[in-house]
């Protein structure tokens, strides 16, 4: 077993023309090291949809990428209001966003199903009013 | 179709990645939300639209694509253009409306290979 590669960002939720620098900077170094193209797709979505999210619904948080010999893991971490309905939150339409978000091109409740879909396991744990933390794998 | 056909048919302005007008693209899509284009989009090499913020960029790069077009005029930013440089894609700026741009891209053969991308 080599060391495993570990990529961290702190995801700022005060800004949000940077939503989505970090999951572009993860795809770039999966590039440069190598990886299938499949698996950096599967990977950069997942993660940018949780990397928005988190901008647009918790004010920010921060993101780590652990890249193993047989699985690239996701964590994104955040303080921010917790998801009072996973199930709901799950639903395909589902979103709590408000017209100023989506007039950003965001807020259409596609993300999480996305993430799901895009990844071999995800895994929500979330507190009202502590925060969310997602962790997402992707094999390889 | 080459990437500098969709700029002579557009009548478009390349802002930037201009070395790579004779790629090759298949398919296209089109929408001002990017949640779409992450969620139903799937080997369109051109995404074109009307929004303007970083985030279509990072969108396309998300999904592999080569080429953004902005619609209406729309010109985006200097770190626009730089993000969208880094990331290889090429971006242009077409006077037309989104509905016109996708109508004769469509007919001149670029059609969107799937029946899920909203057009
Ligand atoms: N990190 C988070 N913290 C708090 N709530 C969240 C978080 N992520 C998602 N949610 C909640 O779950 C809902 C669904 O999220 P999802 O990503 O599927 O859709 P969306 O972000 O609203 O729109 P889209 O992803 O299509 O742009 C959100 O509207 C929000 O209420
Ligand atoms: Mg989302």
């Amino acid at each position: 077993m080599s060391e495993a590669v570990k990529f961290h960002f702190d995801v700022d939720g005060s800004d949000f023309s940077s939503a989505g620098a970090a999951s572009v900077m993860v795809k770039k170094k999966l590039r440069q090291l190598g990886y299938p193209p499949e698996v950096i797709r599967k990977v950069s979505i997942a993660m940018y949809e949780g990397e928005i999210n988190m901008v647009i619904h918790a004010n920010g948080g921060t993101a780590d990428v652990e890249v193993y010999d047989n699985e690239i893991v996701i964590i994104l971490s955040d303080k921010g209001p917790g998801i009072p309905n996973i199930e709901l939150a799950m639903q395909e339409g589902y979103s709590t966003a408000r017209d100023n978000i989506r007039n950003l091109g965001f807020g259409a409740g596609m993300g999480l199903p996305n993430m799901k879909k895009y990844t071999d396991s995800m895994e929500i744990d979330t507190r009202i009013g502590e925060g969310t933390t997602i962790t997402m794998r992707v094999s390889l | 179709m080459k990437i500098s056909e969709i700029r002579d048919l557009l009548d478009a302005e390349v802002l930037c990645g201009a070395d790579q007008l004779d790629r090759e693209v298949t398919s296209a899509c089109c929408s001002d939300m990017m949640s779409d284009v992450l969620a139903y989009v799937k080997d369109q090499g051109v995404l074109l639209t009307g929004l303007v913020n970083a985030q279509v960029i990072r969108t396309a790069n998300m999904m592999d694509m080569h080429c953004v077009v902005f619609v209406r005029s729309k010109n985006p930013t200097e770190d626009m253009i730089e993000l969208a440089e880094e990331c290889g894609i090429t971006v242009m700026s077409s006077r037309l409306r989104a509905y016109v741009a996708c109508g004769v891209l469509w007919q001149a053969g670029l059609t969107s290979d799937t029946e899920d991308c909203d057009v």
